[in-house]
This record gives structure tokens, sequence and C-alpha cells, in this order.
């Protein structure tokens, strides 16, 4: 038995009673200690906290003095401690990747409750463990240099921040933006919680800073394609859209704009209350100040389109520029990148309310969204910041917020969006400030956590506006009984601190809207090798102590493509993207897992079986020698080669048949056991 | 094949959804019966076929092999091949008495671990009710091959 001469040490984590509740550990190292004593184990220790200093120390300890060759570790996920407790090996002069985790916290003792059951399947996991560790192999960490050049998608805040906080650094970022400006979400509002300052009057000065910075290339009305490579070294395809105006020539004038006949429903920026042109800016202080020409309202393209030629081009004749700005001709052009990092930052979209129809958003004029409420309350906005039912005149005497419109919903969203309280209180305290109207908020709960937010929800209540605590059963049109007038909205709710049904009259009702993630974000996720969770948010490396990286290495996100989060934790979360990306850069190369496969060229018979398999052709066909050779840089290391190989030519560093065969014998070993007993 | 009959069930996960899933389910403190014992790959598509032989042969009842959802694979589509690879294992087993439902293969992204401990349960309820493989110290008579079985010459298309 040549595992004779390894030395393995054998530590059983108690993680406070996380494992100790269920697993019996005691019975864990006895069994490690004795039965496996024969597999080479030299000594198993249990202690309360194995990933602390002081559990980290053992380890080194017993391998500097006990002399142990191999470390297996049971405890939690690899995919939480791995790192520290090779860290710890190689503090003592042991190779790293000749330490090995077993996880019975989150593969047994959260998910088992019988503790005979739990302390077996415990027992047989550790002895997986130490005959895979005795089959493990001395690796060195396979470095890559870091290509200094960063991708931000998405440009609102979130993203504004990452980029600004790696080009003030010195590095190169390209900032990629779907829609034709800077800005984002955050761009709509008109002021932003607690402290009342006006959205655009802090933002703007960081769109105008990411559009002149001389190491920020901005592509606007672009979306990203294709992304390849890994980490500090990805190849990156971006599709610019045609706004069908020289990016060059034209210098912003606004003649075209102006003189444009079409006038249309913004759908997008003015959230459906207010028009824009079909040659456009998307709003006033747009970053590039650049308008954009929408084919699908513009009189030349339909006319194009139905072979009627000769439409208005009134932008073209009017265009003051040499030579002219407009291109009607204009194509798709694709632009292709090389990034060491990416930072996506792609946000959200609003909940579309319609979807709650006794609530009557679509039906019912004066139901409002909140975010048609942000564009009315903003001064820049199509009603110029009056606060007016749908005629566009008339001011309501009272106003009724309904909270959680599609969130904390079993139906719709089961997530709290975070947000719309605070974003309600704030419209709460426009529309009373604006109109004197009298303004009711219909909640389940009120959720104000964060700096000064509760005090602010204490302005509000000082300032009169009504709270009702009960989830809004309808919103009606029609009167019911004799004191009810018609023309009004009639909002139907019961009262759970009262213990009463309501039924409240107002002319105007707004619809706290929640947030939902960006309709493609399961596509955008597979784009760039990352997954979203079952409620379609981009998924973090890890809940707490990661919630900035993602499981593909290079691929951080910010902002809320996350989850549901406000101003000051987006910009915070860019900030700590782009310091992630720093310290990598800073660190010029990165040490990858050394899982790779290679050819051993005395068994390879050419077939060239595993030539097609390779998703990064990394394997290729070498004539003079008539055998198959795989490129290390390109390997990613998945083994699909090293399974497929008929000769068993191919080894997978970390991943060998040895091991895994090991670790399959001593999974079974009990049962093994039995058979050779019958 | 009493009800007492415990089956261990061996399950290859790879690194970044299934065995992520498994993971999940922890954090979410989701419980599935404690009969399946997990490895790690770091893709379905580096599952040998020889790794569930012999499994089966050491004493397993029944094997799972769980890789990231069709189009979802962190190596673009090898979990491709650990599905042609389970149809082509399915189908050899048969040859040798052993039921296809002793293989099985799942789905499950990082985000699923309740769909990981569901597939888990159903799967110890099917193991537990063929009963104790022994394999292959008892001759098994031939398992017929179930029609939605595709046969090679589809497979390897």
């Amino acid at each position: 038995m040549t595992s004779q001469q390894e030395r393995v040490g054998v530590y059983v984590c108690h993680c406070g009673s996380n494992i100790a509740g269920v697993v019996d550990v005691e019975s864990v190292v006895k069994f490690a200690a004795e039965e496996l004593k024969d597999r080479g184990v030299v000594l198993a220790r249990d202690y309360t906290f194995m990933c602390s200093v002081a559990g980290q120390e053992l380890i080194e300890q017993d391998i500097r003095e006990q002399g142990l060759t191999r470390v297996v570790v049971a405890a939690c996920s690899p995919h939480l401690h791995e790192k520290t407790f090779r860290g710890a090996c190689e503090r003592a002069g042991l190779n790293p990747y000749l330490a090995e985790m077993a996880s019975i916290r989150e593969h047994v003792a959260w998910v088992h409750s019988g503790h005979a059951a739990a302390t077996a399947k415990a027992k047989s996991i550790v002895s997986g463990t130490v005959e895979r560790v005795l089959k493990n192999e001395a690796l060195d960490a396979i470095k890559v240099p870091i290509d200094a050049a960063t991708l931000v998608v998405g440009g609102g805040i979130a993203g504004l921040q990452a980029a600004l906080e790696v080009a003030e650094a010195g590095y190169e970022v390209y900032l990629i933006e779907r829609e034709a400006s800077l800005g984002g979400h955050m761009a709509q509002f008109d002021k932003t919680f607690p402290t009342l300052d006006c959205a655009a009057c802090i933002l703007t000065p960081k769109m105008a800073s990411a559009g002149s910075h001389p190491k920020i290339h901005l592509f606007t009305w672009s979306e990203v394609e294709k992304v390849e490579g890994f980490v500090g070294n990805y190849t990156v395809s971006v599709k610019k859209k045609p706004r069908y105006i020289d990016e060059d020539v034209c210098t912003g004038c606004g003649i075209c704009v102006e003189k444009c006949p079409v006038l249309v429903v913004d759908d997008n920026f003015e959230a459906g209350i207010g028009y824009r042109k079909a040659i456009y800016w998307p709003f006033a202080q747009a970053v590039p100040n650049l308008p954009v020409l929408d084919p699908d309202t513009c009189t030349y393209f339909i006319g194009a389109k139905t072979k009627d030629k000769g439409g208005c081009k009134a932008c073209e004749i009017f265009c003051p520029t040499v030579p002219n700005s407009i291109l009607f001709g204009q194509k798709e052009e694709r632009v292709t990148l090389k990034v060491g990092n990416i930072i996506l930052a792609t946000g959200w979209e609003l909940f579309n309310a319609r979807r709650i129809p006794q609530y009557g958003y679509g039906r019912l004029a004066n139901v409002f969204s909140n975010l048609e409420l942000e564009r009315m309350c903003n001064a820049a906005g199509p009603t110029g910041g009056k606060i007016v039912l749908r005629d566009g005149q008339t001011a309501p005497k009272a106003v009724g917020i309904v909270h959680c419109v599609g969130s904390r919903d079993r139906n719709y969203n089961p997530y709290c969006s975070a947000i719309c309280c605070m974003q309600s209180l704030k419209l709460a305290h426009l529309v009373k400030e604006r109109s004197g109207a009298e303004v009711y908020n219909f909640y389940i709960d009120i959720r104000t956590p964060g700096k000064d937010y509760d005090e602010f929800y204490q302005r509000v209540i000082d300032e009169g506006v009504h709270f009702v605590r009960g989830k809004v059963a309808d919103v009606s049109d029609v009167p019911l009984g004799p004191g009810e007038e018609s023309g009004k909205l009639y909002i139907q709710v019961e009262d759970t601190l009262a213990g009463l049904q309501r039924r409240i009259p107002v002319d105007m009702v707004v619809l706290a809207s929640g947030l939902e993630p960006r309709h493609d974000s399961a596509e955008v996720g597979k784009t760039f090798g990352i997954s979203c969770s079952t409620n379609g948010w981009f998924i973090e490396k890890h809940a707490k102590l990661d919630p900035i990286a993602t499981m593909t290495d290079g691929v951080f996100v910010a902002g809320c493509a996350q989850g549901p989060k406000d101003i000051p934790a987006s910009v915070a979360q860019g900030a700590a993207a782009a310091a992630r990306v720093l310290s990598y850069i800073r660190q010029g190369e990165l040490a990858l897992e050394p899982v790779r496969a290679s050819v051993v060229e005395e068994q390879c018979s050419g077939c060239r079986l595993c030539n097609g398999l390779c998703p990064y052709n990394a394997i290729s066909f070498v004539e003079e020698r008539r055998v198959s050779e795989i490129n290390a840089a390109l390997c990613q290391g998945c083994g699909t080669c090293v399974a497929a190989c008929p000769a068993g030519a191919i080894q997978g560093s970390g991943y060998s048949n040895e091991q895994l065969f090991a670790q399959i014998e001593g999974l079974l070993r009990e049962v093994r056991h039995e058979t050779e007993v019958v | 094949m009493s009800d007492s009959f415990e089956p261990v069930i061996i399950g290859f996960t790879c690194n970044w959804c299934s065995y992520r899933a498994a993971d999940h389910a922890g954090m979410t403190r989701t419980q599935y019966p404690p009969n399946a014992r997990l490895i790690r790959l770091m893709c379905s598509g580096r599952l040998d076929p020889t790794f569930v032989l012999k499994a089966l042969a050491d004493g397993a009842d029944g094997v799972l092999i769980a890789g990231c959802h069709p189009g979802e694979c962190h190596y673009l589509e090898q979990n491709y091949k650990a599905l042609r690879r389970h149809r082509l294992l399915q189908r050899t087993l048969a040859q040798f008495g052993i039921e296809p439902e002793r293989v099985r293969l799942a789905w499950a992204s990082a985000a699923e671990g309740v769909k990981f401990a569901a597939e888990i349960s159903e799967m110890v309820e099917e193991v537990r009710k063929l009963g104790p493989l022994n394999w292959p110290a008892r001759p098994r008579p031939l398992a017929t091959v179930p029609a939605d079985i595709p046969v090679l010459s589809e497979v390897a298309a």
C-alpha cells in the first residue's frame, strides 16, 4: 500500500453548533483516527472553529511538528474556506494542493436532522476525502497576466462610479451603455431621499466627468454581443447600434430636433407621460450630447420601407454642419475590445403594474406609476414639476400612494424592492409640498433602514401625511352607496391597525411599483458566464462576504443588477467593484487553479477524438509526432477530453482518474466492506 | 426488499452549478434524505462513464449525475457531453441487467438548492423501490431497454 508513507491529518470542525449540533464530531474524529489509520491518517482532531486563526495554527503546527504530508479539513463548503486552509498549509511549507476539504456543513449538518445518519454520512465523506487526498499531487498555481483595461457595462450611477474610480487610478475603461445617454434611472428622478437634493445636480457632474475623461472610452447606444477568454484576458465584441448621426461631425446644436415634425410619446425616459421627436435627445443633459434618430417613427424611414421615396428629411436639410451630420445610411458597427476585468452594472426595470388588474393601471386614467410621478415632479419633466391629473391641468386634492406593488407578493415577486418605501415617502412629501393635497400611504410595513431614513419618515409623518397599514385590495372609479360621488377613485383597504375596512376617495393613485431584473438578465448573464438567482438578479460569489465578485473570475457586479438597492448602496458597490479590479490590476498577474489537462504523448494514439471536444480549441494535432497536444494557456480545465480519451492518455491535474477512483472507493468504504463479508 | 433498505447514491456534481446547488440547499436548510454522497468535478463533462461503473460495482445502488442547465455550462457546452454519456450509460447498463433509473441525470443551477434536494429525494425513493443493486456479485436478469432511450446512432449525431 503506497499510502503507508503518507502522513494524513484530519481536522473536524464544529462550526460552533452548526456542525456539532447535528453531527457527532467526536465519533467522526474517532473513526478517522482508528478506522482510517491503515490509510495513513496519523492524527485526527476536532476544533470549534477550524477557520479561526487558532484553528489554522493547529494545522500549521501539526505540519511542522508531526510531519503531515496531507491535510483533510471536514468543515464547510470548499467554496467558502478552501483558500483559507490551503493558505495555512502553504505557510507551514506544505504544497497547498495537498489539502482537501470535506463539506460536512452544507452537505450534511444543514440538510439532515437525524444524528446517526448524518454522522455516518460525514464519516463516509471524510473517508472519501482521505482517499482522494492520498492521490493528490503537489501543484503550482497558474499565473496569468492581467490586462489593465476594464469593461464597465451600464452607465447608471453604479457603472459611472465604477468607471470613474478605475479611470482616476489611471487605467483605460470602456464604458458600454445600451441607451443613447449615460445616467440610467437616476437621471429620471427629481429629488433623492432622504436629503432631497436634486438627482440631476449630483448625477450630471459625474456623467460629464465620465464623458470627458481621457481614460474613459464611451460606447453609448451599444451592447455587448460576445465575451471570450478568462480573467485578465477577455475579448469583448460590442455592437454599436446606428444613431444615424455622424458622431465626429455633429455639434449637438439641436436644430434637427427642433425642425423634426414628428412628435411621439416617450415611453422610455419620460415614462410615457411626455413627448419626444423622431430625432431626439434622450434628455436635456444627455452625455454624449448627441441626438439619436428613431427609424421606427421617422417619416423618411417609414417612407423608405413602403417604397414611397422622398420622405421628410427635414433634419438633413436643416443640419448646419459640413459635411452633413445626418447619416440615413448608417449601419451597425462592431468593435472588439481587449480587457482584463468586467464590471456588470446593468440595473433594473420597473414592475409593470398592468399585471395587477385590480389596481387599474392602464385602465383608470388617474392611476400613475411611481416613475410617472417622478417625471411629473421633475422641473425639467413634461409638466414642469406641476402635480396634475391625466388631463394635464387639474391639481389633485387627495392622493393615495400604494406601497409594495409587485413586491412582497407571492403572485408577482416575493422579495422586497428595498427602495419603494423611501421613494413613496419622498413622493408623498413632494406632492404635499407642491399641490397641498392630502396624501395617504397604504403600506404593509414601512422599511426605512438607512442613515437618516427613519428621521425622514418621522418628518413626513409630522408634515401631516396619512398612513394606513394594510394591503390595498382594489382601486375603483365606481361610487358605491349614497355618500360617494363619481369622478373619484376609491381605494378599498383593510386598516389592520384599526381592525376595519376603509374606503378612501382620492383623485390620484400612485403605485409604488417594485424593481425587477432586466427582462434579458438571464441572456446577459449567459454572455458573461454568470448566472441569475431564482428571482432573476445576478448571483454574487458570496451573499455576505463577497457581494461584488461572481463565480466567474474577473466578472464583477454592481448596483441593482445584483439585487434591489438605493443610490448610496449602488455607489458603494460600484466603487467596491472598482477597488477589486484595481487590486487585480496592481497585482499584475493572478494565480489560477492549476486544473489543466495534458497529453501523455507516449500513450496517445493520435486518434484525434479529443480535438473536436474542446470548447476553447485548446487541442491540436501535431502532424510530425502524430499526437494531440493541449495548449495550457487556452485550456480551462473542464476535463471533458480527459474523460473522453479512449487510451487514457490525457491527464487532468487536480481531478485525475486516480483521485476520483480513490474518492469513490473511500465514499463507499463501509458498503465495500459489507459486500466483501457477504 | 424491506422498507428499511437505505440505498447508497453517489452523486457527481460540477463545481459551478450543481455542487453550488447542494451548497445552496445547505444555506437554505432544505432537508433531503442523507443517502447521497457527492463528488465534485470541475464540469459534468469530466464524468468518465467508468466512474459510474466503478461506483455501482463498489456498492452504490444508484448514481446521480448533475450539471448546469443546458445552455448555462461554465465551459460553454460540456454538459451536453454528459447528457450523451448518460444516454449511452443507461443503454449499456440495461444490457448488464441494471435498471436505467439507477443512473439519473439532473440539471441544477447554483440557485436551485430546492430543486437539487428534490432530485435527490425522488431518486432515493425510486432506487429504494428497485431494491439493493449488489452488482456485480449477484447475477441479474436482462432489463428491458425503455423505448425513450435513443439508439447509439441518434446519440452520436
